[in-house]
This record gives C-alpha cells, structure tokens and sequence, in this order.
C-alpha cells in the first residue's frame, strides 16, 4: 500500500529544505474540495500543482483509468466526456483541467497564476494550449489505443514521440532568450503548471531528449525542486502502484 | 500624401489576422472579433499549399498554426489566447459570464471543443490515418470523435440545465464561439446526423441567424473559393 500521503500534506507541513522554500500561503481548509484523478494523468497533475500552489487542502479521489472507471455512471454525471481531471468544490462542479484552473485562479487568488499583463497573460494561454490542445490529446488514450489496434504499439509511441517533440520545439522558440526563474516570470504562473506534467511525462514515459530544449530543460530542473510541483508528482499520489 | 499618411495610421491601429478560410480555429477567432465590433485586416494563409510553414509565418506563430492575431507589437498565436486578449481589451460584450460556475462551464465547453475533440480530427492527424491506416479512414475517426465529443456536450448542456436561447444562457458566451465552427463544420464537411443532438442543433440555426456570426463563415471570408 502506498504509504506516501504527501500530496495531501498542506505546504506548511512539508519538512526541511522544502518548508524552507515553499510559498507562503496558509492552508485554507476547504474539506468540500474534491478531486477525481489519476496518478498518471499530466492533465490531473497540472491541478494538482495548483491546489498546492494556491494552499488548498482536498480529498483524493482516484479514478483508476485502466479499469475503466471514468465511464461509471456516477464519474459520467461529475464529466460527461469521461477524462479526468474533474473537480467537486460544495456544489460547483468542474471538469477540464484548463476550467478547473481558471475556476481556481477567480475563486481562490491566493498565489495567482496569470499576469496583469495582457501580453504576459496572453503567453500564459497559448503555452497551455499549445500543450493541452495540440500535444496531450494526441497522446490520449483514444488516439493511443486506436494507433495501437491498427497499427502497433511501437506506432503509438512513435506517433507520441512526435508530437512531444513538434510540440516542445514551437515551446523553446515561443521561450527563447527566456531569462526567468520560470516561464514568464520568476513566480509559478499557467504555463508552468502546463509545462511541467507534459516535460515530466515526456521523460519519463517517451524518453523525450531534452538537451535539444535548453530552455524547458532548464525550467523542468527548477520545478523540480519546487515543493507545489514535488507534492503533486504520479509516484506521490495515493493511487500510484508501490513500488 | 495626406491621404497615404492617413491610410497607414489607419492601418498602423488595426488588428491584422491570420488565418484560413476553412480552419475551425480561424472561425472562434473571426467570430470573437466579429462579436465585439473589432476591425480587423485579414492575411489569408493558405494551410493546403503550406504556407503557414513560410519563414514570415513561423516567426510569428513557431507552433505554425493559424489563427495568429497581431495587435501593434503583440502577437498571439492560438484561437483561445486570441478570445480571452479579446475579452480583455475590449470587454463588451462580455463573452465570460460573472457567476462562476456559469463561467466555469463555458470554459468547460471551450475546452472540449479546442483539446477534445477539434485536434483530433486536425490535418496532422487526418493525413497520418489515410496514409499509415488506410485511405479513408480518417472518415470514420473524425465522425466518431465528433459524435463523442457532441454527445459530451449535449449531455454537459442538458445535465447543468443551462442552455437558454445560447449555450448557457440567453447571452452569446464563450462556449458560442467554440461550439458555432465546430458544429458548422460538422454539419458541412462531416455530415454529422445532428438530429442525436437536438440542443445542438437549435444552437446552429441560432448562430446561423446571427450577423457577427454569419460575417465570420468559412465561406464568407476573402480567401474563401469564389466558387460555392
């Protein structure tokens, strides 16, 4: 049993280094706040950087993807198009991790994710997009398992592998001469929590080569000693398989 | 010369778009600016002959996509950055509703149209399906996601008891400009049978009837063929 529980823990009750670091916002008990996700689901990752960026504390609810949970009829009424993420907070209830994130950002403006700038806020949107419309749905299990049926499974890594890369070469030239500790700026903003699931994955799952993409290699390396996005990696969930 | 003078500062203010004829995408962006009375000038990219890969082109937009949307020294790539730059510059009328949950779900619609159902059914993935498949088959796919994402939202609509003369309410919203080139395009191109989804369907017909809607049409635009 997966005994790491950390992705619950408030920011404050992170220990040493990590403590030292976070950000400082109080933990705001909002027990009402739910969310349905998946240890390894970089769409479920992005709003789980979130709720830790911005102190939330929420209940954990994992919807196991490879048994096909997303189309209980019960998780079907909480997002009718069967993804996760999907979040429960009293009786609004939200699906789609980019709305999930604007809901939060107008909800709870602790720690906000877009600039003032509209320049700044515009950058912000299209490197979302760019990863949660034109990279992650082509790597979704629907194009995956039909590459995989007709063709095979080296196919859909390959086809994978592809667009993580066409994807992360428009991103390092959208971010060249990027000076900042992070994307667009030197605090957390969206398009950090986008980039961080899809580059994390990417490595991990597609042996993405990151030297090509100094810029996101760089940016990867930061978030990763950043306790909001520590907390709400795949092996720290409750649902991910012990080791 | 006053008169050149003139026409450049004219033209020095005015927003420029790229974007094609056909592309969905290029509709949200036509539509958000036809909604909120912006001039624009139009730069046709012509996706079949591959201009968007031209080297102007990709120093505008690296992801060579369209719409891009030129606003003095900004540019901003990507239909959705375009709306929400849109909403805040010029803020009526308003496409975001106040209430949060209202504004919540039309973002939840965006999203389905722009990351569930729209890329799946792009050019990338159509040429790679008839190539490496089967000719013809990416038919089939694109029909099938179509009908999974509109089941989706039809459900969506219907579960939130939202829908009034609009997606959400009596009021052109966000989620209008998502839904109108997606389900324009799956009627015209796709022929999707929309009688499985009758909220969509009124929806249509609304957006059929509406001017800022009927302007931005595939078929109106100026690189649209003449022939139609």
């Amino acid at each position: 049993m997966a005994s790491d529980d950390s992705s619950n823990v408030p920011l404050q009750e992170l220990t040493g280094a990590a403590a030292a670091t976070a950000a400082v916002v109080p933990p705001v008990k909002s027990p009402k706040l739910k969310l349905y996700s998946f240890w390894r689901s970089s769409c479920s990752q992005r709003v789980r950087i979130a709720l830790n960026l911005k102190g939330l504390e929420y209940e954990y609810k994992p919807v196991n993807l490879l048994a096909n949970e997303q189309s209980d009829p019960e998780f079907e009424r909480l997002n009718p198009i069967k993804y996760v993420p999907a979040l429960v907070d009293g009786e609004t209830i939200v699906a789609d991790s980019f709305a999930i994130l604007l809901y939060l950002e107008d909800k709870y403006p602790q720690y906000p994710l877009l600039p003032q700038d509209p320049k700044k806020r515009a950058l912000n949107i299209q490197i979302a997009s760019i990863v949660g419309s034109s990279i992650q749905p082509l790597q979704n299990y629907p194009v995956w398992n039909f590459i995989e049926e007709k063709l095979d499974s080296n196919e859909a890594i390959k086809w994978t592998q592809h667009h993580i890369n066409r994807g992360f070469t428009a991103l390092e030239k959208l971010l060249k001469g990027c000076s900042t500790k992070y994307a667009t700026g030197n605090e957390i903003q969206l398009a950090d929590v986008f980039l961080e699931p899809q580059i994390y994955g990417g490595i991990k799952r597609f042996g993405i080569d990151m030297s090509v993409y100094p810029v996101l290699a760089r940016l990867h390396e930061a978030f990763l000693e950043h306790p909001a996005f520590l907390a709400a990696l795949p092996e720290k969930q409750p649902d991910a398989p012990s080791l | 010369m006053a008169e050149a003078e003139a026409e450049a500062e004219a033209t020095a203010g005015r927003l420029r778009l790229y974007s094609y004829w056909r592309s969905t995408c290029s509709h949200r962006a036509r539509i958000a600016l036809s909604l909120k009375g912006v001039d624009y000038e139009y730069k046709a990219v012509n996706l079949l002959k591959g201009e968007q890969s031209d080297p102007e082109f990709v120093k505008l937009n690296p992801m060579k996509f369209v719409p891009a949307l030129v606003d003095g020294d900004s540019v901003i790539g990507d239909s959705y950055a375009i709306a929400l730059y849109l909403e805040d510059k010029y803020p009526e009328p308003p496409l975001l509703p106040h209430d949060l949950q209202k504004k919540a779900l039309n973002h939840q619609i965006a999203s389905i149209v722009a990351s569930g159902i729209q890329p799946l059914h792009n050019l990338t993935v159509l040429r790679f399906i008839d190539q490496r498949v089967g000719a013809g088959e990416s038919v089939l796919w694109t029909q099938q996601q179509i009908e999974k994402g509109f089941t989706a939202i039809e459900n969506l609509i219907q579960l939130k008891g939202c829908a009034g003369k609009y997606a959400t309410g009596d009021e052109v919203q966000l989620a209008d400009v998502f839904l109108a080139p997606q389900i324009y395009a799956a009627i015209e191109r796709t022929k999707i049978d929309m009688s499985n989804y009758p909220t969509l369907a009124r929806l249509h017909s609304e957006y059929m009837a509406h001017p800022a809607f009927v302007a931005a049409l595939p078929g109106r635009q100026p690189d649209a063929p003449s022939s139609s």
